[in-house]
């Protein structure tokens, strides 16, 4: 099927090298290491290469699989090839007065102007992280409408679509992001963007925790036009975005101090570059049900999403956090730094793994794409 | 299955439920011969009411130890004959499912049984200013377990999406009576999304027991513009007029002139009946924000060259306004004998040339089309108006029906956006997706129910099916399945 070019101003501007389709030779190389069952590690910009468990196997880079294949603004829609860079689409977006509402981490230092981002569109998916506004705006995969795959069979699949509302088939294009290249090599993604809101002010309270989290969850249930909340060094940040009428009513509502320069403040925290996270002591993510009282677990604790995100450094043994986390009825991952060998994420029930297990063979039979960069065994 | 065997597995069926709880008779399994397509009708071996997940459980282990299909089953509103029962198997009915277990108003969740009916979980809720957003027009009866079954959506989901935003967590049996925590009261979970892949399988994955809903507060103020057009290709450009200008409203309805014409005759809604369009665009928000948004869409509909605006001034005239819409198929069932609902989407800046190409073929067919449709988001609901008692006409409609989903493929959209696959729609899958594609389903299906045991036969047709469909594309003579074995 051929995809209409509705937006074709940033393919004028940039040079030709800027939209270029390497799915065929991708899966030459997917279907020779197929043969040979040799492992592949997928590569996009390398940004997140620290995530997961140690990527080991041959590179397969779908850096240069890249450009915009469709951007209409009016259908809310935009398709882009894998290796096109994050900060390629969100300017051309920007250009149109629109956005990704899950603002997806860089983490390539982009608060250094010096500094491009080499973030890519298929790593963003792959990975399914998402930015501050996540609790209010929704998740990476809530943005995801279809997707083009490349299995481990060496098959080229579409799944989803361009349009908002799709039900045909299991929703193999939602199961895809997140699951770390472990399911398919990511060829191409369409996404719902979103207008950018008109005005954005942030509000800092001094609290404690227990109160920031009562206060992040009590306002999240009224209407107020939230889009990010830390507790962070005790203060509590509250991001407000939308109408300018709405963030207005929002503010006199809600008191608190306003923070000049907050759009830094934001991008440091999605990419990491506060200073919380310029530390080398090992970093867990804790997603837990957001209301949840504070844990006991010793270490510097940074809280996000309401409560549902929260950032923890600690030398503690994961088994020790772990523990605790499930039975607050959340997860814990090792994020970033810490044994990249041991288990990263947070292990499933037998009947669950078991399930992974399968499915993992349903799309990868022989076990060829990033393994064990999710889990040990597969 | 012989006599015999049914006999036996009805009396094993009795030793796990009481025996009101276990329906064989042909009188008592009438009731339960179709879904919301009543075109498609067929009598299951027994119907079973279970009332725990343990008894749930033991029905599913005895169908996996006798291969006897499982057909589950909610409100059975369904309109694309997912709930349709298999002559040799089981329908699963989760209509006693009906208990709202814990609302945890702080975390905006509530945990429901999967027979909790989708208005009484906003019910139960409003008392916190809370309310459960999808709302598919079937929510007085509709259960949330079928609503994920089929990832129903309704006139919100342009701004509050559909199920799959909406749901954090399910409990889920397999097939084999293994019981599955997906997700829960976290925003994510560790390993695969299966929230997303559960979402809309139509029960051919497993059997959803217990629902975790995210629940979101009420918007402080919400107004209704109505604005009718004399022509419906620009009420469609209005559409798209209002998306560019970077307004998302919170509903965004169309109805074409037919159908503003029954709706008036049925609940006098004060719809301008002259009008060969109308759109319903509902703004929410802060009240300042609503008021100005308001003015915004009303200038943006008048220079799209709507012919009257009219603005709800309170939530009595807002709710009239939406009156009309809910209204709509009940409207066309007093102007028709019959009507087959479809549910295809489209990009939306093709609607006016889709809405001229289905009055097409409703002047080639002879059959009258009325047009009710989500216009924000492409999803369109072409309802075709027949007589099933005129010989031959069923077949001619659903000739039609076919043509129409084509055409929302040709317009690079989907046969379904909201309704499901089901048993209709199984030829429209074989143009949508190629066999690989296919075939990457059945993978997917056969890591959750080897068996295939699980509503075997709709949502994704076997490539056998394709081909006696014909609905295979050939290209220089060929067809793109025959280098596959056919099964």
């Amino acid at each position: 099927m051929n995809v209409t070019l509705a937006h074709t101003a940033s393919k004028e501007n940039s040079p030709s090298a800027s939209d270029n389709d390497l799915s065929a030779s991708l899966q030459s190389k997917v279907l020779a290491c197929m043969a040979s069952r040799s492992p592949i590690q997928i590569v996009g910009g390398n940004s997140k290469a620290f995530y997961g468990r140690a990527p080991q196997g041959e590179r397969l880079s779908v850096l240069e699989h890249r450009g915009i294949v469709s951007y209409e603004p009016t259908e809310l829609v935009i398709t882009a090839r894998a290796g096109t860079r994050l900060i390629d689409i969100e300017k051309v977006l920007a250009e149109r007065g629109q956005m990704l509402s899950f603002e997806p981490p860089h983490f390539s230092n982009s608060a250094q102007p010096d500094v491009v981002s080499t973030t890519t569109f298929g790593g963003a998916i792959a990975t399914g992280l998402s930015g501050p506004c996540r609790p209010y705006a929704g998740s990476t995969r809530d943005f995801v409408l279809g997707a083009k795959v490349l299995t481990g069979k060496g098959e080229i699949l579409k799944f989803g679509g361009q349009v908002m509302k799709n039900v045909a088939g299991f929703d193999v294009a939602r199961l895809m992001t997140g699951s770390l290249g472990t399911l398919g090599v990511l060829l191409e993604i369409s996404l719902k963007v979103l207008p950018r809101h008109e005005a954005e002010k942030t509000l800092v309270f001094a609290c404690d925790a227990q109160e920031a989290i009562q206060r992040m969850n009590i306002w999240a249930g009224l209407p107020i036009p939230l889009s990010g909340t830390t507790f962070d060094g005790g203060k509590l940040y509250v991001r407000l975005s939308g109408s300018a009428a709405a963030v207005r009513t929002a503010r006199t509502k809600l008191g608190g101090e306003l923070l000049t320069a907050d759009a830094d403040y934001w991008r440091s925290m999605r990419d990491h570059t506060a200073q919380f996270f310029q530390d080398a002591s090992p970093l867990w993510r804790i997603s837990m049900p957001a209301a949840s009282a504070q844990l006991g677990l010793k270490g510097s604790w940074l809280l996000e999403w309401g409560g549902a995100q929260r950032w923890l450094k600690t030398s503690l043994p994961g088994n020790i956090i772990r523990e605790q986390v499930a039975r607050a009825g959340g997860h814990a991952t090792l994020f970033r730094g810490g044994d990249r060998h041991s288990d990263i994420f947070h292990s499933l029930t037998p009947a669950l793994a078991a399930l992974h297990h399968r499915l993992k063979a349903a799309f990868d039979p022989y076990g060829i794409l990033n393994p064990g960069r999710m889990y040990a065994d597969y | 299955m012989s006599d015999i065997n049914k006999t036996a597995f009805i009396a094993a069926l009795h030793r796990i439920l009481p025996a009101h709880a276990v329906l064989s008779s042909t009188e008592d399994l009438h009731p339960y011969e179709c879904d919301g397509l009543s075109v498609y009708r067929a009598l299951p071996l027994a119907v079973c009411l279970p009332e725990t997940v343990d008894q749930v459980r033991e029905i599913l282990q005895a169908c996996h130890q006798e291969k006897v299909p499982v057909v589950a089953r909610g409100a059975g509103t369904g309109l694309s004959g997912g709930a349709l029962p298999l002559t040799d198997g089981v329908v699963l009915s989760l209509a006693k499912f009906m208990r709202i277990l814990e609302i945890d108003p702080l975390n905006r969740t509530a945990r429901v049984q999967p027979g909790v009916r989708n208005l009484a979980i906003s019910q139960a809720v409003a008392p916190y200013g809370l309310y459960y957003a999808p709302d598919p027009s079937s929510q007085i009866a509709c259960t949330i377990g079928g609503n994920v079954a089929e990832n129903s959506g309704g006139v919100h989901c342009l701004k509050y999406g559909l199920t799959v935003h909406n749901v954090l967590g399910l409990k889920v049996l397999t097939i084999a009576g293994e019981l599955l925590e997906i997700g829960g009261g976290a925003l994510d979970s560790s390993g695969y999304d299966l929230l997303a892949l559960m979402t809309g399988s139509e029960g051919l994955l497993g059997l959803i027991v217990e629902v975790t809903v995210k629940l979101l507060p009420k918007p402080e103020s919400a107004q209704v513009v109505l604005a009718a057009f004399d022509d419906v290709g620009k009420a469609g450009q209005a559409v798209g007029d209002i998306i560019a200008a970077g307004i998302i409203p919170a509903g965004l309805e169309m109805m074409d002139g037919l159908t503003i014409r029954a709706v008036e005759d049925f609940i006098h809604a004060g719809y301008p009946v002259n009008a060969a369009a109308i759109l319903l665009c509902e703004l929410d928000g802060v009240a300042e924000e609503v008021s100005e948004q308001i003015t915004r869409v009303g200038e943006i509909l008048k220079q799209a060259g709507a012919i009257e605006i009219r603005t709800s001034r309170d939530e009595q005239e807002r709710i009239k306004l939406w009156a009309g819409r809910k209204a709509a198929f009940p409207a066309m069932g007093r102007i028709s004998p019959d009507y087959y609902c479809m549910d295809g989407t489209i990009p939306r800046k093709h609607l006016p040339a889709v809405l001229k190409r289905i009055a097409a073929l409703s002047a080639e067919y002879n059959l009258p089309v009325a047009n009710v449709f989500h216009a924000g988001d492409g999803n369109l609901h072409p309802l075709i108006l027949y007589d099933a008692n005129t010989p031959g006409v069923l077949q001619r409609t659903e000739e039609f029906g076919v043509k129409i989903l084509e055409l929302c493929l040709e317009m690079g959209g989907t046969i379904t956006g909201e309704h499901g696959v089901g048993i209709e729609k199984l030829g429209q899958m074989c143009t949508q997706f190629s066999a690989l594609e296919l075939l990457q389903f059945h993978a997917i299906k056969h890591a959750f129910d080897p068996l295939a045991l699980l509503n075997p036969g709709k949502a994704v047709p076997t490539l056998k099916r394709c081909a006696e469909f014909g609905a295979m594309h050939v290209h220089g003579g060929k067809t793109t399945f025959s280098e596959l074995e056919r099964f």
